[in-house]
């Protein structure tokens, strides 16, 4: 399995040799693109980091968390990923910084640490997608579209923890 | 959206620690966090750089445009009122591709115009057509090949297995999307036979 991204990585390097791109030059402008892109996200990344740091420092972090703790026990989910958990559907760099910060006191390998992968591989910034795709035409009664959505991030949620309990444990 | 999350989270956090008593806590955050977000884009710069690199040459090879080729056939059902050699759907197979392989900044320009033509081909309109409905839901569910971003960051900290998450997270995405397609198909169909009845009357 840890082959994988180097593999994938070379068949496409070879798929270029092959198609006459001068793959290095390409690769200059796509990093650099991937620079621009850092860029673009880094402040929203230190602005969120920053909101995140103060809850957890605050204990307004524990307090929320036990205040959600007997209802996410009933389901069987860790209650280190419930804050993850809710921002998710919200912001993406918001619950990368989660992420982190359930790797940095858990352990990547941990239940919560598998779980919040898991969920953090499966599903998506529902609202900043949505607002993005019909703000760019004009289109104001988008129906069904949040329910739906935000319905497969509740199922990408209790999916995540049946897998990795039947994966893992 | 996002301002009254940002605003609404410093606000609880400033007066749970005023009520907790634990300002000095508070005051060394708010000075860490600065450095800790900067350590956290430097880990992050290298592992995007380097993707971004590869998958330019993926889209300059043709690579992407082979993969669209594959994937069409799965997704005619999906959008049946959309002709395959629109612009429309070669821009929606380019996006599913592009997200298929981690490609979120890939996706979003084709995703932009993919919606474009869409609301073109829908009249203009202020509702958002069937199509569009799908295609949005498909985005909001993540359905990825290769995690590699998550399997970069598993390992800069410390997980033995960076990619055994891979078929979970193949699973739970899957999941996600067979229920938001569901939803959204369901809500169409009826939405249909609604329309349907009223030309009829």
């Amino acid at each position: 399995m840890s082959l994988v991204m180097p593999v994938f990585a070379c068949i496409i390097v070879v798929f270029g040799l092959f198609s006459k791109t001068s793959v290095f030059d390409v690769f200059l402008v796509g990093a650099r693109e991937g620079l621009q892109t850092l860029l673009t996200i880094a402040p929203t990344i230190i602005g969120l980091v920053f909101a995140v740091e103060l809850l957890k420092s605050s204990g307004a972090a524990e307090v929320i968390c036990n205040a959600v703790e007997p209802a996410a026990a009933l389901l069987g989910f860790p209650k280190e990923i419930v804050p993850m958990a809710l921002l998710r559907p919200v912001s993406g760099s918001g619950s990368g910084a989660l992420l982190i910060s359930i790797f940095e006191d858990c352990g990547a390998d941990s239940f919560a640490g598998r779980v919040a992968s898991v969920l953090a591989g499966s599903s998506e910034t529902t609202f900043y997608a949505t607002a993005m795709y019909f703000g760019c035409v004009n289109v104001r009664n988008i129906r069904h579209t949040l329910f739906a959505a935000l319905t497969a991030d509740f199922t990408a949620l209790v999916a995540s923890i049946i897998t990795v309990r039947l994966f893992f444990y | 959206m996002l301002n009254y999350i940002w605003s609404g989270i410093i606000i609880i956090s400033v007066f749970c620690s005023i009520i907790l008593g634990n300002g000095e806590l508070l005051s060394k955050a708010m000075i860490d966090s600065g450095a800790s977000a900067v350590s956290l884009l430097m880990t992050m710069a290298g592992i995007l750089c380097l993707w971004s690199g590869i998958m330019k040459i993926a889209s300059e090879s043709g690579f992407t445009t082979l993969l669209a080729k594959i994937f069409s056939p799965l997704l005619r059902p999906l959008f049946p009122h959309l002709d395959t050699n629109s612009e429309a759907f070669r821009c929606i197979t380019m996006n599913v591709t592009s997200n298929l392989l981690g490609l979120g900044s890939t996706a979003t320009p084709f995703g932009l115009k993919a919606m474009k033509e869409m609301y073109i081909l829908g009249g203009k309109n202020d509702t958002a057509t069937n199509e569009m409905v799908v295609f949005v839901v498909m985005n909001t569910a993540s359905l990825q090949l290769l995690p590699s971003t998550l399997g970069a960051l598993r390992q800069s900290y410390g997980s033995n297995a960076p990619f055994e998450i891979i078929v979970p997270v193949w699973i739970s995405s899957a999941c996600a999307l067979v229920v938001a397609l569901m939803i959204a198909c369901t809500f169409n169909c009826l939405s249909n036979r609604r329309e349907a009845a009223k030309c009829r009357l």
